[in-house]
């Protein structure tokens, strides 16, 4: 069990979202920096879809009942133990009654919490996630709150033999490979491909979105971030039918600011979609900070696939070698 | 066993990764809403194992993939699950006339829950009842479900009571609540900002999230609003105003 004993900005719960029910209007959610999601918790031998705790900008600190193996992943909101910096990426073994404290975002703004094992929250249409509009998933549906707590699952056989390996040492040795971890600093480059309606945007528009530098707002959340820069405009002024969008649909509604489409977005919308964003670049827009900018490069759908399936086998490996040195640990 | 049927004319484009908008047509209508139905019915009769879900909108479906299951093949994962759509859809069938389902609204108009139903009215220039009078005389049609979790995109409204939206959106509507916006209905499953003018709220919860199908509503519902007094809006919040 763990308990919030002092809560953070906006913490919840997340797993890889809620599948199977948009054509009811219900959103995915799920971890806004998936990628970050995943990695904590094949560190700590979950599954990669276990839910993990989301902080954003500022984490809470948590006091852990019981000996427990932990991994944090993503954007750096300085986590530390009784005053000693705690590595991120990497498990780590956490002794009980000692708090694991997060501060401010020093780099990114989003970071995962996995423990082993997972945390014991209901499902709601089978998945953990929160979606706070709608009150649903998650710890009651809605942010985590100083004073409460959450059971954690039994580990699993490898999460089990993680935990035993770690007690002595504490730390593991290893960490994924740099390849698979992401950096998060200012002017990021996001890949686009093409949207469906990027043909009604004016050459200046499709050549602006290509070239010039766009700042997130301070309008921005779970739900899409709101870019200012030179204004994007249409051929000609048309009503758009709604239809489909997704976790990086980029919209431009008709005062010019592009819309980047996040975890919470809408099923559907109406607004001409210039682009979407490639989804191994998603955890960099789940890391942007209000006032950082971002430049868009375009790569066509082939491009996208192959690099998004080079991800998944990385991913795979990565899982596979954190068995083998769970098995190099327990000798 | 599946049966060789009606082929029509749609397009096939990408959304990101691992979606595929088909495309219908390009007018909101009947000829649309058809065509959409009948490719849902057909995914949901026949759910290839390669689709996570899929989204019906009024002249589209897009289908959700999972990308992993395209590897094997020399094209690329999108161009096969094009492949395997337009096989699929050698199987469309008309949709089905499946006997129509009228779901009854109550409302209760006005008051605190429809602050803006005095504006409606006079921008109309009707009285208030003449708008309530319109509203539930009207039969309305479920074009499709998005936006928010059990929103339903409802066509049908006379003109007679259309209005403008809010020129600056309220920050926050109240669940349930029923609004005009142009010519359109509609009703706010949860709370949300919106522009909408809001005329009346229903004691009737239309998102669902602890049932299979958490939306009350689906494409091609029909819907009939009723009004309701105070006292039978507490009595179906169980005395909650």
């Amino acid at each position: 069990m763990i308990t919030i004993v002092k809560q953070g900005l906006s913490d919840t719960i997340q797993d890889l979202g809620r599948f199977g029910f948009q054509k009811f209007g219900v959103v995915t959610s799920g971890a806004m920096d998936a990628h970050s999601h995943r990695i904590a918790n094949l560190l700590v031998g979950n599954a990669e879809k276990a839910s993990t705790i989301e902080m954003t900008l500022v984490g809470p600190h948590i006091a852990f009942e019981k000996d427990a193996v932990i991994a944090i992943c993503g954007g750096d909101l300085q986590p530390t133990i009784d005053g000693v910096a705690v590595d991120m990426w990497k498990p780590v073994y956490i002794r009980k009654n000692h708090v694991l404290k997060f501060g401010a975002a020093r780099s990114g703004s989003r970071a995962y919490l996995a423990v082993a094992g997972g945390f014991r929250v209901l499902s709601t249409m089978n998945s953990q996630s929160t979606y706070l509009k709608a009150c649903i998933g998650g710890f009651e549906g809605r942010t985590l709150r100083t004073g409460d707590t959450i059971d954690c699952n039994e580990r699993s056989v490898l999460g089990e033999a993680l935990f035993l390996a770690l007690s002595t040492k504490k730390i593991a040795s290893w960490r994924p490979s740099s390849i698979l971890l992401p950096t998060f600093k200012n002017d990021y480059v996001i890949r686009f491909m093409k949207g469906r309606q990027y043909h009604l945007f004016d050459e200046k528009s499709q050549y602006l979105f290509a070239n010039e530098k766009f700042t997130v707002s301070s309008q921005s959340d779970r739900m899409g971030y709101r870019l200012n820069g030179e204004a994007l405009s249409l051929l000609t002024p048309s009503e758009l039918i709604s239809e489909a969008v997704s976790f990086g649909s980029i919209q431009v509604p008709p005062d010019g600011n592009p819309i980047v489409l996040a975890a919470d977005c809408q099923t559907t919308g109406g607004y001409p979609k210039i682009g979407q964003v490639a989804s191994v670049d998603l955890s960099l827009i789940a890391q942007a900070k209000p006032g950082e900018q971002f430049s868009f490069r375009e790569i066509s759908l082939e491009t996208a696939q192959r690099i998004m399936v080079q991800r998944e086998r990385s991913l795979r490996n990565l899982k596979l070698s954190i068995a083998v040195k769970l098995k190099e640990m327990g000798k | 066993m599946l049966e060789v049927g009606l082929v029509w004319a749609y397009t096939l484009s990408p959304l990101g990764e691992q979606a595929v908008v088909v495309e219908v047509g390009t007018k909101i209508g009947e000829v649309a809403q058809g065509k959409v139905r009948a490719i849902t019915m057909l995914l949901d009769e026949f759910p290839p194992l390669w689709m996570i879900e899929y989204i019906p909108a009024y002249t589209t479906v897009t289908i959700v993939y999972k990308i992993e299951c395209f590897l094997l093949e020399e094209k690329s994962p999108f161009e096969a699950v094009c492949e395997h759509i337009d096989n699929l859809f050698l199987y469309l069938k008309t949709a089905n006339q499946t006997e129509e389902k009228v779901v009854h609204i109550p409302v209760l108009y006005g008051g605190q829950h429809g602050p803006d139903l005095q504006f409606v009215a006079e921008h109309n220039g009707l009285t208030i009842d003449e708008v309530i009078n319109i509203h539930v005389t009207g039969t309305y049609e479920v074009h499709m479900i998005g936006f928010a979790p059990g929103f339903p995109f409802i066509g049908g409204m006379s003109e007679k009571i259309s209005a403008p939206r809010k020129e600056t959106p309220r920050l926050l509507i109240p669940e349930r609540s029923v609004g005009i916006a142009g010519a359109q209905t509609g009703v706010y499953p949860i709370a949300t900002p919106g522009g909408w003018q809001l005329i009346g709220r229903t004691p009737l919860d239309l998102f669902l999230p602890q049932s299979d199908e958490p939306s009350l509503l689906k494409m091609g519902d029909k819907i009939k609003f009723y009004e309701i007094t105070e006292g039978e809006y507490a009595s179906f919040r169980g005395g909650v105003l």
